[in-house]
């Protein structure tokens, strides 16, 4: 086609051969995408580590005592192990001392904050009954006001021992878990606000209140499952 | 500035352009989505600038190396390209170096692709001019955002938290400014460094016509 062009059109095809811009983009998305994948497969095993490192460090956290821990999925058959991350069931995470005894279960629980969804790490002791710590994993709350529900040591304090019994027939909680106003509480199962954050406090109550009385039947149920879990080898 | 398509010579202005008399943050006011959102501490604006540094000098030089070989049509296309790839990079090596970092930051790293500042650049000075001078120009504008978001983030935190890169500097009964660390607040402190920098290079501009007019009737 260049051949038989006029020369004023030939100047205008010379300026934009496709060739130039086909060989160009190709070079530099071919080149892109070697460096993307290159930068994807060194960082990889890091992200992962990482990744591990912040589950357990929360874990850890919620769990006094605990040094090793095994994921279970709570399924509608009961509490089966995770193989992996695939799988129906919601995964909680059983934690176990030196001894390989329980000492507690972290479950996830999540529910709507003042700006975004909060989502936090618990601790389901089953000796006690009870809820024996939380860790917020994500949140969007107010710096200052909202997000001291992560660092207020009056606020934690709930949850040093926060009654979570199950009534006889062991189907729910046989107190459900509320938040009172601040320096109101009276009951073990009650969640003393903070001052001036009434929102963020009561999604922390009502998203404890909503996982346990979903999961602690089951986890009572097939606790022995649990126990027996720790003296396996890993 | 030079005139366009004409390579320039590396001189010490070529570097130091970007720190001061072409600041992109306060002079050229650009990029200021980064600057106002994640400025919230002096880490996460430290963090934030050397990421955009490194995609600055990394785009840059890539552009610089091919162009001769991008037509002119398709060249904002492969700027992009060019420049979500350093970005996509970063994202990795963030989340390798820390979670914590990488969640602080949030969408912000991915949206470095659309700054404007990195496009600028390549637009206006990478795709004409060499290598080298595309080098030291690039980290003249890198280091000038990041001193810029330095300045936005430690008075932020100093203010909002009481605290800098997180080592408290108050004693207990400091009361934080929470506003400070909150959205306005980047506003706020924006616009005292802009008030801050345009006093001072009019009272430079001042001085020197005094001096000029002193010296002319002196003559």
């Amino acid at each position: 086609m260049n051949q038989t062009t006029t020369p004023q059109t030939q100047g205008l095809v010379a300026a934009t051969p496709s060739f130039a811009m086909l060989r160009t983009l190709g070079l530099v998305a071919g080149l892109s995408g070697f460096l993307v994948v290159l930068a994807y497969q060194i960082t990889l095993p890091l992200i992962e580590e990482n990744k591990r490192i912040a589950i357990e460090r929360a874990l850890f956290k919620v769990i006094p005592g605990a040094v090793s821990r095994r994921n279970f999925l709570v399924t509608a058959q009961g509490i089966v192990p995770a193989i992996d991350s695939t799988g129906e069931g919601t995964l909680i995470y059983a934690g176990y001392d030196e001894q390989g005894r329980l000492g507690g279960v972290a479950l996830e629980a999540a529910a709507q904050g003042y700006q975004d969804v909060i989502r936090l790490l618990y601790s389901f002791d089953p000796a006690c009954q009870c809820i024996r710590g939380i860790q917020v994993l994500k949140m969007a709350e107010t710096p200052g006001i909202g997000d001291k529900i992560s660092k207020d040591p009056v606020f934690q304090e709930n949850f040093v021992e926060l009654d979570a019994r199950l009534k006889t027939d062991g189907s729910a909680l046989a107190n459900e878990i509320i938040m009172v106003k601040h320096a109101t509480k009276t009951e073990p199962w009650q969640i003393d606000a903070i001052s001036g954050a009434t929102i963020s406090s009561r999604a922390v109550a009502r998203m404890l209140n909503d996982s346990a009385q979903r999961m602690v039947p089951k986890i009572m149920a097939d606790l022995d499952r649990l126990q027996d879990a720790g003296g396996e080898k890993q | 500035m030079s005139p366009p398509n004409q390579e320039e010579k590396i001189t010490a202005d070529t570097f130091l352009r970007g720190l001061w008399e072409e600041n992109p943050v306060f002079v050229m006011l650009l990029g200021m989505c980064p600057v106002l959102a994640v400025t919230n501490s002096a880490i996460n604006a430290l963090a934030m600038g050397l990421a955009t540094t490194f995609v600055l000098l990394c785009s840059s030089s890539l552009v610089s190396l091919f162009r001769k070989l991008i037509p002119k049509q398709v060249r904002i296309a492969t700027y992009i390209v060019i420049i979500a790839t350093f970005v996509t990079i970063v994202d990795y090596s963030i989340q390798a170096i820390s979670l914590d970092l990488y969640n602080a930051l949030g969408a912000f790293i991915q949206l470095i692709v659309v700054n404007c500042i990195i496009l600028g650049r390549a637009e206006a000075y990478a795709s004409k001019q060499r290598l080298s001078a595309t080098i030291v120009n690039g980290l003249g504008m890198g280091v000038g955002f990041t001193i810029a978001l330095l300045c936005l983030g430690s008075v932020r935190e100093i203010l909002g938290a009481g605290s800098l890169f997180g080592f408290p500097l108050f004693a207990e009964n400091f009361q934080p400014w929470v506003v400070m660390i909150l959205p306005p607040g980047g506003f706020f402190v924006l616009g005292g460094w802009l008030l801050l920098f345009n006093w001072y290079r009019q009272y430079r501009e001042r001085k020197l016509m005094e001096q000029q007019g002193a010296s002319a009737r002196g003559s």
